[in-house]
Formats: structure tokens, C-alpha cells, sequence
């Protein structure tokens, strides 16, 4: 059963880069081409949504043709529930970047847009790769595009975070193509389909180095906190929101499913690193000095609690961590967006000289509210629903971990509560002043479609924690299967 | 008393043959054609030539399916030496396209486009060797046209340096070759390929001596550390299309017959030439990747790269098998793309800014010239091995080779080398783009750059090949399986 549909996904965005890079057309027309193509493209998911059997746990939209077959090597694409999910995620969020990049207009716009939507196609290519070449393809491709989005769109500091940044990730990366090139040959194939488990653990950590640097997991996050903090704010809302997800989905697509065996003895550490991250991001956060540091390293926390549901191996952690993902890919980049609004109405982000935003500018103050309270999870939000969903699954496994998960939820709640009163209330600091507008009509239009979202997903999490992996629990337990096998 | 000719098969040859001519007829443009049209009909001629051997060799390659020798087994005919020319010939012919914009003193550009003609007719008689007398003539007759190259443009600093330096290092490494030529032939009594490897020898101490003098010879050839010391002068003070000939052309022949000469001649000896070959290879990946992270100079940056990859070819030398062979062959293909390319990218901003391009001069060029910009960007992350270029499946195929010969830690040291070459390569697309041309307050020597045609269109076929190979992998590696098939592995 052959769709194109999951390739159209793909292509879609490099196409549209080429068209703003080679199409001769006026400077003023790029963003708007661009964010229209970017809407396409969440057009084009919502149509693979309506065409996707959420009652079967298997892929589907599948394409294969050989690409070279003397090492088995195809271009094999299609999707499961939860890479569906995530696609949308990245299609929702890349559009949200391409919109706010034209409002704010980046210099040198066809270079700049044509980077952002080809960051796209390969963020859904590495979501829906099938063969693990075309995934290592695809997640190296990812690269090309952030580093010079980040070297030559970035802050003051972007020297310093474009190569952090890559070493961190090319060291990761490559020691994956080793363990790739060593796991295929072994298996006579490269389609992850036909793949046989390995129980090889140096394979397996190769993958999970790979995967904890890209989270990243303490002790890997080397470069977040530049990265995050000198990039142009819609790549960051990118980086945190979608390009996280990325190491998430490997470490479940690939890690724990083809690696039951070494997943099983490497559960302590990996959950044992999730903590700490847990814990030392939300205390970092709540120590940060500027609204994206605070955003940063949430998402590191954040990035701890879906490794906790991960390896909680079962059902309840792998759709709680489904679920995680994507509110935090929305959270996440609704922050970021918005940190860069107020970063345009204060000329800063530092939190001292900010403050008292609220009075006068209510549409602000009501959407950085309302993302506010769902990131810390209070309860009837998704967050708290997809925290819950984790914490049960981890709890399976010993409730210690419960316990640092629900301890870093109180954490979350204070670094967020800070962010909002530092940001909002007290007094005005001094770099606030009447000048600074509340946000605009085409700034809300970017911002309120993600909050929307997230209380859809409020109102109804189980649209994705409960169509993730198939609907018939036969389908659930299948999956989670192999890990708990041991 | 009768001499008994040997039957000649001149299709065989027509290659060689054909670059061959035209260099001839490239002397006798010096002469005859008045000075104004010297430069175009040299050109043209070179390029015609380069094209008629490309063709011909395609034709030669679909022709030899079975591998034979000819001319009293004085060369081989065979799909591995064919596709060899053919890429020799591609090669040669972006060299064309990319040496018509240097400013070349009048008197001198008929002579120079004759030896670009003859060290490829060299090359490509070279790679068809099939005994150890046409593997030194063929040695020779392309050096002594590259040493004369190396120092053909008398204006520039350092060339005659960088020519004299190539000359007496590349004769150190002919005598070598030479000398181990000598001891094989005295233990074997043979001087084909596959009758020493049939002589069948038990460990002769002088046959061993003899290797390994042959393997030190054509590792010059190939810059494999330790015998690369000559690459960094020779290729930063040669006229820069010669250097990119070099480091593309040059290096596709010295591999090929590296590899078919180890596999013929010596498969006796295999387990001790992979070790000798894995030990070079880890070498010039070791010195090629640690050097070129000091190098400011851009030609010098991209000689140590150079180094680098004749150590991840060497790799899949060492495997020895079947995949090793496919993998050589598919990772020149996109190797000498990315290198002529680069090449080509330098040139066009060394004619800009009239000195030597070094990674603080190269500010500001990719957003001023956004064609070979984006092409360097390219050729970049081909040589580091990135996906969307042929580099990425060069090197997995590289890769999968050494682990089908059991060596996986011949990866990690690949691994780790790639992972300390992303430091320089990223670090020239970062000179490229993240800091602008203001910056420096250089000022183009001559104002606005000349536009250059036939550069930036050998540029795009170089661009063509280094993305489409990562695309087209299939017809490639049929292209290479058959290759690999004339060998005896």
C-alpha cells in the first residue's frame, strides 16, 4: 500500500525552500510565500490525519523504493501514530517560525526562509524515515540548515554557540553512523521494518549518545543554554519545541524498540540522567536571568520527564511521553515566540529590568498567562494530564522515580511563576516602557492558534495519548512488549 | 633474425591516445597559432581532447566486460581502468574549464594547456598498467608533466618553490617505486601483475622489502602520511586549477593502481599489506585532520583534506574485498567532484582579490557571490561527509567495507576523524558567511569580480555530481560492482 502522501510531507518544504531560493521574485513577497507554503504544509498533514486508521498500531502512509540494494538501503517513509503526531507538531510549529520571521522580516529574507521551511522537510523526514540510513540522512540534513541559521541570523554570541553547538551534535551523530553501519550490516538491512533486535549494548549506547546530546540529557546540554539563547528566537521556538523531539522519538522508535535488551540494562542510568536533569533544569531555570535561559532550561527538565516516560517502558509512560512531547513542542515554542515579543518591546530579556508588563497590555499578559499555567501542569491542562500519564507509567517501575518526578513538577511550578510575575507583575522595570505596545493582531494571530491548541489538547488529551500506538490495546501492549519482556 | 611485433589494439589505448594527441597538436599551437588566438585554441584543444578520452573510454568500459590484457600483456583492458580514465577525463576536462580565467602570461598558455593534456594521457595509461615496466612509464610520464606544471606561472610566489619541492620529493618516490620494482622482479622473475601474483613465494624477505618500497612509492603519488610532506607546498604554490588537477586526478589514478596492484600482484602477501595500508590510512587521517585545523590558507586547509581523504580511501584499500572495491571507486567519483569544485571556488576568489585566499579574506563571499558560495558550501559538506552529497555515501560505503573485513575499529578512527574535520570545514563555510566582507575592508583588486563562465559552469558540473551521486547511488554502484568484477578479489 503505496501513499505519497507521507513523501508530499516531506518534500513539500524543500520544495517550497528551492522555490524562494531560485524563483526570481520581489524581497517583500518571500515571507508571505513562505508562510503560505508553511500553512500547505499543515494543510497537507491535517489531510494525512483524515486519511490515518488510528485503530491500527501499524505504519501506514508507507512508501518504499530501493535506493541502493547491494547493503539493502531504501527510501522508506511512512508513519505510526505517534510520528503523525509529532509531524504535525513540526508542521504546526514551522509555520508558526515561518509566520513570525515575516512579521518581525529577517535580513536577507530568501536565504533566511528558504533555510527555515528546508529545516522543516527534514525534521519530518527524520519522523517518518523507515530505514535507518535515510533516518541518519535526514537528522544529519537537520544540521546544515541550523548552522547557519543560528552563525548568521543569531546574536552577539553565535560564534561561540554555532560551534558548541556542532561539536556537541556531530560527535553525537557520527557515533551513531558507526553504530548504524555496524547494526545494519549485521542485520543484512537497513529498513528499520525488517530489522531484527539486537542486544549489542555499544550499538545501542551509540544510538542513545546520539539521542541524549540532540535532547539533550544532563550531562549532554553543553550547548543549550548558547544555542538557545543566540539564536533568532522563532529557530530556538524550533530547536526546544521540535528539534528536541527529534532525539525523543529516536530514543523511542529506535533505541528502546530495536534495543530490548540493553534498554532493559541501561533503564537505571538513563532514568538516574533524566532525573538529575530533571531536578538541576528546573532549579537552573528558576535561577536564570533571562526569560529564554528560564525557557531553556524548562526544556531541559522537560526534555527529563518524556526520557522518564520513555524508559518507564509501558504503555501509560510511552503514551504519557507522546502526549509530553507534543504539549511541550507547543509550549515551548508559544514561549519562545513570545519571549521574542517581549524581547522587541524591551530591548532585553533580562528579567530584573522587566516587569509590570500586565498593566495596559491584557492580550500579553492574558496569553503568557494561560501558557503559563498549563506548562506547570495544573490540573485539567495537557501538561498535566501528559505529567500524570508518566508519572504513573514510571511509578510501574519504582516509585522513587515518581517521587523526583513529582517533586520537579512543584519545581516547574515555581520557575514558571517567576518567569510570569517577573515578566508581568511588580513594578515596571526600566526597561518597560509606555512606548512598548501590547502584542498586535498578526503577533496574536501566531501566538493564540498555539494556545488554542493547547486547551484543545486540555479539553481532550487522550486525542493523542490514546492515539499514539492504536487504539485496540492488543496494538499498546505489543508494542511495549519487548522491553518488558526481560 | 625476425623482431616479432606484438599484435597492438589501439582501442585499448584510444584513451590515452586521444589526450595524447592533443597535447601534441598542443605544441604546434604554440608555434603556429598567432599570439591573440593562442589561448582560446589551446583551450579548446585540451578540452577537446579531455572529451574525446572521456567518450571513449565510456565506450571502452561498456566494450571490455571480460578483463583481458593487450599488447603483449603490457596493459590491462578492463572496466576498472576504463571507469578510471573516464573520471581521469572528466577531471581534465573541469580543469580546462576552470584554467581559463587565470592570468596566464601569453607565451607560456599553449604549453601549459599541453602538459594538463599530458599528464592526463599519463594518467590514464597509468591506470591501465599491467606490469611493473608500463606502472613506472606510466608513473613518470605524468609526474614529470605535473612537476613542470607545478612551476609553469613564474609570477606566482612560491611556485617554483612548490614545483622544485614536488620534483625532488616525487623523484624520491619513483625511486622507491623503482628500487621495489627491482627486488619484486628479482625474487619473482615477473613483471606482470598477475604472474608475480602467481609466481606463488613464501616469504621472501627481499619480495617483502620489495612491497612495501612499492606501497611507500605510490603513497607519495596518493599524499598518504608519512610520504606526504610534498602535498601542502606543492598544492598551495601550484597555479590553482593544476592543484585542483592534482589533488582530484592525481589521486584517482595513484588509488586505482594502488589497489589493483595489491590485489594482483601480492594476494600472498594480504595479510601483511592491509595492515601496512589500515596503518598508513590511520596516518594521513591522523595528520591530515590535526594540520588542517591550524591552516589558515584556504589551499593549504583543503592539501591537508587532501591527506585526509587518501586515508579514508586507503581505508577501503585495506579491506581488500569485493565492497572495498566498490566503495574506492564510488567514493572517487564524488571526491574528485568535491575537490576540483573546491578548487575551482578558491580560484574564482584568488583572481578577486588578487593574494592568496585565506579563511579571513574569504569574508563576505558567500552572500557576494551566491552561485560559488553555496557550491563551496557543498563541496564542504561533501568532504565532512554530510548527507545530500555523495560525500556521506562515500564514506558510509568506506565504513561498511572495513567492517565487512572484521576491522570495525577502522571505523572509530574514521568516526572520530570525520568529527575533528568538521571543525575546519564548517569553519570555511563559517568564513563564508557569518562574517561580512565589511569587516576586513578588503577592496577587490580591480573592482567589480570578473565574471567567469566557464569557471562557474565547471563549478556546476561539479555541484551536479557531488549532489547527484548522493542520489543516483544505484547506477553508480553498478557502475563500480562492474568495475570491481575485472579484479580478482
Amino acid at each position: 500500500m503505496t501513499s505519497w502522501l507521507t513523501t508530499i510531507l516531506i518534500f513539500l518544504p524543500v520544495a517550497a525552500a528551492l522555490v524562494v531560493w531560485l524563483v526570481p521574485m520581489p524581497r517583500q513577497w518571500v515571507g508571505s510565500l513562505a508562510a503560505l507554503l508553511s500553512l500547505v504544509e499543515v494543510a497537507v498533514w491535517i489531510a494525512a490525519v483524515e486519511r490515518f486508521d488510528f485503530t491500527s498500531g501499524k505504519l501506514q502512509l508507507a512508501q518504499r523504493h530501493s535506493w541502493f540494494g547491494d547493503l539493502g538501503v531504501s527510501y522508506h517513509v511512512g508513519q505510526f501514530g505517534y510520528s503523525l503526531w509529532l509531524v504535525g507538531l513540526t508542521a504546526v510549529c514551522g509555520a508558526a517560525a515561518c509566520l513570525y520571521a515575516w512579521w518581525v522580516g529577517r535580513e536577507r529574507p530568501r536565504a533566511y526562509f528558504g533555510l527555515l521551511l528546508f529545516l522543516t522537510g527534514a525534521v519530518v523526514g527524520v519522523f517518518v524515515a523507515q530505514d535507518l540510513l535515510l533516518f541518519y540522512a535526514f537528522f544529519e540534513a537537520m544540521l546544515i540548515p541550523l548552522y547557519v541559521l543560528i552563525g548568521v541570523w543569531g546574536g552577539a554570541g553565535r560564534m561561540r554557540a554555532t560551534i558548541t553547538f556542532v561539536v556537541y551534535t556531530v560527535a553525537g551523530s557520527l557515533l551513531m553512523l558507526a553504530a548504524i553501519v555496524v547494526y545494519g550490516l549485521q542485520q543484512g538491512t537497513f529498513d528499520l521494518t525488517r530489522m531484527g533486535t539486537s542486544g549489542n549494548d555499544w550499538l545501542f549506547l551509540g544510538f542513545a549518545i546520539a539521542f541524549a546530546v540532540k535532547a539533550p540529557l544532563w550531562p549532554f546540554h553543553g550547548w543549550l543554554p548558547d544555542a538557545y539563547r543566540e539564536s533568532p528566537v522563532e529557530v530556538s521556538a524550533l530547536l526546544s519545541g521540535v528539534i528536541s523531539k527529534v532525539a525523543a522519538y529516536g530514543f523511542l522508535r529506535i533505541a528502546i524498540k530495536q534495543f530490548p535488551g540493553p534498554t532493559h540494562d541501561f533503564r537505571v542510568p538513563i532514568l538516574v540522567l533524566a532525573s538529575i536533569g530533571l531536578v538541576y533544569g528546573s532549579l537552573l531555570a528558576f535561577r536564570a536571568p533571562d526569560v529564554r535561559g528560564v525557557i531553556a532550561y524548562s526544556s531541559l527538565a522537560q526534555m527529563g520527564l518524556i526520557t522518564y516516560g520513555l524508559f518507564a517502558a509501558n504503555s501509560l509512560g510511552s503514551s504519557g511521553a507522546v502526549l509530553q512531547m507534543v504539549n511541550h513542542g507547543l509550549i515551548s515554542t508559544t514561549l519562545f515566540l513570545l519571549a521574542g515579543m517581549v524581547e522587541r518591546r524591551a530591548a532585553t530579556g533580562e528579567l530584573a529590568l522587566l516587569g509590570g508588563m500586565a498593566r495596559g497590555r491584557p492580550a500579553l499578559a492574558t496569553v503568557l498567562m494561560t501558557t503559563g499555567v498549563i506548562a506547570l501542569a495544573v490540573p485539567l491542562s495537557s501538561n498535566f494530564a501528559g505529567e500524570f500519564l508518566i508519572l504513573a507509567g514510571v511509578f510501574q517501575q519504582a516509585w522513587g522515580w515518581a517521587v523526583i518526578g513529582a517533586v520537579a513538577i512543584v519545581l516547574a511550578a515555581m520557575y514558571m511563576l517567576r518567569l510570569i510575575s517577573a515578566v508581568l507583575h511588580r513594578q515596571p522595570g526600566p526597561a518597560v516602557t509606555e512606548a512598548a505596545l501590547d502584542l498586535r493582531g498578526a503577533e496574536l494571530g501566531i501566538v493564540v492558534p498555539l494556545v488554542a491548541l493547547l486547551v484543545a489538547l486540555s479539553a481532550w488529551p487522550d486525542a493523542i495519548s490514546g492515539h499514539s500506538f492504536g487504539t485496540s490495546s492488543k496494538q499498546t501492549a505489543a508494542y511495549a512488549a519487548p522491553a518488558e519482556r526481560r | 633474425m625476425t623482431i616479432q611485433h606484438p599484435h597492438v589494439d589501439w582501442f585499448a589505448l584510444s584513451p590515452s591516445l586521444a589526450i595524447l594527441a592533443a597535447a601534441g597538436a598542443l605544441l604546434l599551437v604554440a608555434v603556429l597559432v598567432p599570439q591573440r588566438a593562442r589561448k582560446t585554441a589551446a583551450a579548446a584543444g585540451a578540452g577537446a581532447g579531455f572529451v574525446a578520452a572521456f567518450v571513449l573510454a565510456i565506450v571502452l568500459a561498456a566494450k571490455s566486460p571480460d578483463a583481458t590484457t593487450a599488447i603483449a600483456d603490457s596493459i590491462f583492458r578492463d572496466r576498472w581502468a576504463a571507469v578510471a580514465q573516464v573520471l581521469i577525463a572528466g577531471c581534465g576536462a573541469v580543469a580546462v574549464l576552470l584554467s581559463w580565467g587565470e592570468r596566464w602570461r601569453t607565451e607560456h598558455v599553449a604549453e601549459y594547456y599541453a602538459l594538463l593534456a599530458a599528464a592526463g594521457a599519463g594518467m590514464a595509461f597509468f591506470v591501465q598498467a599491467s606490469n611493473l615496466m608500463t606502472l613506472f612509464l606510466g608513473l613518470e610520464w605524468f609526474s614529470i608533466s605535473l612537476y613542470v606544471l607545478c612551476a609553469i606561472d613564474i609570477d606566482l610566489v612560491g611556485s617554483l618553490e612548490a614545483g622544485l619541492k614536488y620534483l625532488i620529493i616525487g623523484a624520491v618516490g619513483s625511486a622507491t617505486l623503482l628500487f621495489g620494482s627491482a627486488l619484486v622482479y628479482g625474487t619473482t622473475g615477473e613483471l606482470g601483475f598477475d604472474k608475480i601474483g602467481a609466481a606463488g613465494h613464501n616469504h621472501d624477505s627481499l619480495l617483502v622489502l620489495g612491497l612495501a618500497m612499492v606501497i611507500a612509492g605510490l603513497a607519495f603519488k596518493a599524499s598518504a602520511a608519512p610520504f606526504h610532506m610534498w602535498t601542502p607546498d606543492a598544492y598551495t604554490g601550484a597555479p590553482t586549477p593544476v592543484t585542483a588537477f592534482m589533488a582530484s586526478a592525481t589521486k584517482v589514478a595513484a588509488l586505482v593502481v594502488t589497489y589493483r596492484l595489491l590485489v594482483t600482484a601480492f594476494p600472498g602477501e594480504e595479510h601483511l599489506w592491509t595492515w601496512a595500508i589500515a596503518g598508513i590510512a590511520c596516518a594521513s587521517l591522523a595528520v591530515g585532520n590535526i594540520a588542517a585545523l591550524a591552516q589558515r590558507n584556504v589551499k593549504r586547509l583543503l592539501a591537508y583534506s587532501s591527506i585526509s581523504h587518501a586515508g579514508f580511501m586507503l581505508i577501503a584499500v585495506a579491506a581488500a574485498n569485493a565492497l572495498g572495491a566498490r566503495a574506492l571507486v564510488y567514493y572517487l567519483i564524488p571526491y574528485s567532484a568535491m575537490s576540483l569544485g573546491a578548487f575551482g571556488v578558491v580560484a574564482a576568489r584568488e583572481r578577486e582579490l588578487g593574494v592568496p585566499v585565506t579563511l579571513d579574506n574569504l569574508a563576505g563571499f558567500g552572500w557576494e557571490r551566491p552561485f560559488l558560495g553555496v557550491s563551496m558550501w557543498a563541496f564542504m559538506l561533501g568532504f565532512l561527509g554530510f548527507p545530500l552529497t555523495g560525500g556521506f555515501v562515500g564514506k558510509f560505503y568506506v565504513f561498511a567495507a572495513a567492517y565487512e573485513h572484521g576491522w570495525w575499529w577502522l571505523i572509530v578512527v574514521g568516526v572520530v576523524a570525520t568529527i575533528v574535520s568538521a571543525a575546519y570545514y564548517l569553519a570555511v563555510v563559517r568564513a563564508m558567511y557569518f562574517r561580512e566582507s565589511a569587516e576586513l575592508q578588503l577592496a577587490p583588486a580591480g573592482g567589480s569580480p570578473p565574471r567567469d563562465l566557464l569557471l562557474a559552469s565547471g563549478v556546476g558540473a561539479c555541484l551536479v555530481v557531488t549532489i547527484g551521486s548522493f542520489f543516483a547511488v544505484q547506477p553508480l554502484i553498478d557502475v563500480a560492482q562492474s568495475a570491481a568484477n575485472a579484479l580478482p578479489l
